[in-house]
């Protein structure tokens, strides 16, 4: 079984929902990292994403955006990116990582030696937002063979036909797109993402996570009533944007407790 | 396989082009395909295109002997298509017309447009105002600031500009940023693309809109010269112009089809942006064709004096091309195509666009050593008064 499977097993055991935290790498530091993943798994994150800096982040909102652009200042290369997640892996066997950006810089780095190193690197799971199943065939069957989930977005426009197709290729989580928009916007709607998950559960037995739009411990209590897991990422990097990166760590322990506290309650 | 058959039914040109988007686009996009099949075979839609086409934009564009320049050169005999003679002034209507009106069929009362120069924006401003719809262009900040004439001229013709802060503050950013719009406000908003990149089906949408211009040419250049040129010379940034008059003359194996690139300071320099010269394949904007890239995987910003072609990218027909030899695809330098620029004002009365003028470069390097009976057929795809100020400042004169 994955970490990642095996992660969602125990909680489901326990009754409890999964907090998925995304940092982007190498922002506010390439050095902060690393110590950011331990303070968000300490502090109650069950699943640790970590962004892919990418020149050209069609999908993500301002936020993430501007990590990005932050982070390749810093030049933080996918390379990087991979040692990090080594190091975090060091110290911590357990919790899952899932690496998410775009399809480029992996087909720089040349697709096998990525998955490859990837594995090396102890990554369980990828999110590679342009890569869509029928672009990316030939990748999944590398990873599946590495026992590395391709994790794979839909959203609220994906027709029935294309949510069954989409849970077909995918393993991990099925990662549902709250809104329409782009990562972090502002307008999620939770009545709406309630009323189309039980669609998405009837087409798959993975996992199903929610992510885009999710922003607090009140709106991730109100998504984990339907959903596994609830995925935040653009709030807590706005959180680290307003303080010094001395007091990035603590911060984003500040942050994900009291979400923790809600989906537990 | 014939080359009129690509692309496939998931818009690959060999590896080439598909469908490279986040989920939130994908219905999006298919909708879009199901709609432009469907207007396609509708012959009320090509009636409606082409009447606009001959009636708002004023086609037939002319094809032109250019006799003096010709003669000085003392070689083949160069033919201008005279795309710079469309209202607004270059190839681009030709495409914004038909998405526009694809736009109404679907009943989108929104269209968005990513510009660069401005040429794109104004081409989709007026559509806009003639069919009726609202109309945001995004365009990068760095851009605005250099087209401040384009950026004016839009505003004048009831479109709402928006600055792009993000990235290299240039297209690739205000083509990202117009996919952002795009996946938010899918269902009352069109997506104009400009060129023929971007995720299937735009690559051979904007293809098939464009190659109005090659059809053009290949009844007109009989007439004119005689003959089908033995050369067809076309610039490319994204390279809608390029595909609209090589499209047609692909299966014609006799003639050449040549693609130019800008090499900006020189390939050598990497201050330039010719992605098929000098990048390497990759995945952006929706699609898989060279880029130009660092060893990381990221885009690189691009430099040329032609804003119309400082895109890292090139559509992925184009990509095809070259692999399989079909075309053959150069580069002109910012300095050349200046020295095009000057000599078609000088020689023959006609301002081409800084972007043209790297087409009208090539013709004049390669002309001199043909014989007197070959004939190049350039595109001269844009006019140069939105240049005035780019080459008044590169002469050092202040206007």
């Amino acid at each position: 079984m994955s970490r990642i499977a095996g992660r969602f097993a125990e909680l489901k055991a326990a009754g409890r929902k999964a907090l998925v935290m995304f940092v982007t790498a190498g922002d506010p530091e390439p050095a902060l990292t690393v110590p950011l993943l331990h303070a968000l798994a300490e502090s109650g994150a069950d699943i640790l994403e970590i962004g892919v800096p990418f020149s050209d982040p069609m999908a993500d909102g301002p936020v993430i955006q501007r990590a990005s652009e932050r982070a390749l200042a810093r030049g933080v290369s996918l390379g990087d990116v991979l040692d990090m997640a080594r190091a975090f892996r060091a110290k911590d066997g357990d919790t899952p990582i899932v690496l998410m950006g775009y399809a480029n810089p992996i087909e720089a780095m040349g697709v096998d030696k990525f998955v490859a190193a990837a594995k090396a690197a102890g990554v369980d799971g990828l999110i590679v937002v342009d890569y869509p199943p029928e672009e990316c065939g030939p990748f999944v069957e590398l990873c599946g063979k590495a026992n590395i989930d391709c994790i794979f977005l839909l959203a609220p426009t994906s027709t029935d036909a294309r949510i069954r197709e989409v849970a077909r290729a995918g393993s991990g989580f099925v990662y549902y797109v709250s809104l329409r928009g782009v990562t972090g916007a502002g307008h999620l709607n939770a009545d709406e993402v309630l009323a189309r998950l039980p669609g998405i559960r009837a087409a798959t037995r993975l996992p199903l996570a929610v992510g885009f739009g999710i922003r607090d411990a009140e709106s991730a209590r109100r998504i984990s009533r339907g959903a596994d897991a609830v995925v935040i990422a653009s709030r807590l990097i706005q959180e680290l944007e307003a303080v010094p990166p001395a007091q990035a760590v603590e911060c984003a322990r500040a942050f994900v407790k009291p979400i923790r506290e809600a989906l537990d309650a | 396989m014939r080359m009129h058959d690509l692309p496939d039914a998931r818009g690959h040109f060999g590896p080439y082009g598909g469908v490279f988007v986040a989920e939130t686009l994908t219905h999006a996009l298919e909708e879009l395909l199901a709609a432009y099949q469907q207007a396609r075979r509708d012959p009320a839609f090509e009636a409606e295109f082409r009447d606009d086409l001959k009636h708002y934009v004023g086609r037939p564009s002319p094809v032109y002997h250019a006799k003096r320049w010709s003669q000085m050169l003392g070689g083949a005999q160069i033919y201008l298509k005279r795309e710079d003679l469309n209202h607004t002034g270059a190839h681009k209507i030709n495409n914004t017309i038909g998405q526009a009106l694809l736009a109404r069929r679907m009943g989108k009362r929104r269209v968005i447009a990513e510009t660069g120069a401005g040429m794109h924006g104004v081409a989709t401003a007026t559509v806009a105002a003639r069919y009726g719809m609202q109309c945001v262009v995004y365009m990068g900040l760095e851009d605005i600031r250099r087209q401040a004439q384009n950026v004016y001229r839009m505003k004048l013709l009831g479109a709402t500009v928006m600055p792009v802060e993000s990235g290299s503050r240039t297209l690739k950013d205000a083509l990202n940023e117009a996919m952002r719009d795009w996946v938010t406000n899918i269902d009352s908003t069109f997506y104009i693309l400009g060129t023929v990149a971007g995720p299937h089906p735009y690559p051979m949408m904007v293809r098939d809109f464009q190659s109005v211009i090659g059809e053009e040419c290949k009844q007109q250049m009989p007439e004119l010269a005689g003959r089908q040129p033995d050369a067809v010379i076309a610039c490319v940034g994204g390279g809608s112009n390029a595909m609209g008059i090589f499209y047609p003359y692909i299966d014609s194996a006799g003639v050449r089809l040549i693609g130019v690139e800008a090499a900006g300071e020189g390939l050598e320099t990497g201050r330039h942006a010719a992605s098929l010269c000098a990048g390497k394949p990759g995945v952006l904007h929706g699609n898989r064709t060279y880029l130009l890239q660092d060893a990381n995987g990221q885009i690189l910003e691009t430099h040329s004096v032609s804003a119309g072609l400082d895109y890292p990218g090139v559509g992925p027909e184009h990509a095809w091309l070259k692999d399989q030899g079909r075309a053959e695809y150069v580069a002109i330098t910012d300095d050349e195509a200046l020295k095009g620029f000057q000599d078609l004002c000088q020689l023959e009365g006609i301002i081409p666009a800084l972007e043209s003028a790297h087409a009208v470069a090539y013709a004049a390097k390669i002309a001199p050593s043909m014989p007197k009976d070959k004939v190049l057929l350039v595109n001269l795809s844009g006019r140069g008064d939105k240049d005035m100020q780019t080459v008044a400042d590169r002469m050092g004169i202040k206007l």
